[in-house]
């Protein structure tokens, strides 16, 4: 099974990182910069793996339910 | 007082605790293992700074998987003493021994330097000799020390009295300006509603000894020591 998790944080959650690069692109001339965020993408390949185990891996390990969301998606 | 200091790959503060509790009169610390599974004999637990596993995916959430949290789990279930300092509050907030998670400094640096910090609450086994309102001269050093939890949980710390610490200004102001990474009401560390888990990101250990530039640390060891030692003559 392949499969790609996408971990950002939560809406409400300042991410001081998103901010300083979209500071560093203004500098670069992009204007009307309005928000950057940054999260992770982890890809897995799993033998013998089912959904329900992912969710929980993701839950647990992959992402701080506090302060991130995920997303699981499998892709074969 | 015997005090199990823990080893993660990637600690690297555990010796120093284990110096800094050495120091007391009446305090064996020995160091074990990440890989160990219990902690029998033990009268408190420190999960001691550093980088566990070097910080991988997210400060602390890997080691709280190490084979040793079990046995931590089961200390602190079974009210024994748990402080962890600075990656060790990262480890007990990832483990859900304590309430909300550590974020990114809100000014991005690395901040290591000597801070005050003031007493909140002295009625914990971490503070009980010191007094309310006492200021306290500790130094960080983190990258990752923000503290945030969502409002119902800032809530309930505060209704508890679960905050222990907070930085404030050498005369004790809790102020904006005396918060280094965005903490939210300036909170350096708090306990568990059983008051028995504790976490701090400031270095307790690093100023145990005149000689390092300060003892303002040894409040919170001495603290320990003497809770341990009434609660045992109590059992």
């Amino acid at each position: 099974m392949k499969a790609v998790v996408t971990v950002m944080p939560k809406p409400a959650i300042l991410d001081p990182a998103g901010v300083a690069t979209g500071r560093a692109m203004e500098h670069l001339g992009l204007k009307g910069v309005r928000s950057i965020r940054i999260g992770k993408s982890i890809e897995i390949e799993v033998d013998g793996a089912d959904e329900k185990q992912l969710h929980e891996i993701c839950h647990d390990l992959l992402s701080n339910p506090v302060v991130e969301d995920y997303k699981l998606e499998i892709l074969s | 007082m015997r005090v199990a200091v823990i080893q993660f790959p990637g600690s690297n503060c555990d010796t120093d605790c284990q110096a800094a509790l050495l120091s007391f009169p009446g305090a064996q610390a020995g160091i074990v293992w990440h890989k160990e599974t219990s902690l029998a004999g033990y009268d408190a637990v420190v999960l001691p700074g550093g980088f566990s596993y070097g910080d991988y995916l997210r400060c602390g959430s890997i080691a709280r998987f190490s084979p040793i949290m079990g046995a931590v789990r089961g200390a602190a279930d079974a009210g024994v003493l748990v402080i962890g300092i600075c990656n060790g509050f990262q480890i007990l907030c990832e483990a859900g021994l304590l309430p909300g998670t550590l974020m990114r400094n809100n000014g991005l640096l690395f901040r290591c330097e000597n801070l005050h910090l003031r007493v909140e609450n002295a009625n914990s086994p971490f503070t009980s000799i010191l007094h309310k309102g006492q200021v306290l001269e500790i130094p960080i050093a983190h990258g990752e020390g923000s503290y945030f939890a969502d409002p119902e949980t800032l809530k309930k710390l505060n209704a508890n009295n679960q905050i222990l610490l907070r930085y404030c200004d050498a005369k004790g102001n809790v102020s904006p300006e005396a918060n280094p990474n965005g903490s939210l009401e300036n909170i350096a560390g708090i306990c568990s509603h059983g008051r028995n888990v504790f976490g701090l990101m400031p270095h307790p250990e690093r100023v145990c000894d005149p000689l390092l530039g300060g003892t303002d640390g040894r409040g919170i060891f001495q603290s320990m020591i003497e809770w341990t030692a009434s609660h045992q003559a109590r059992k």
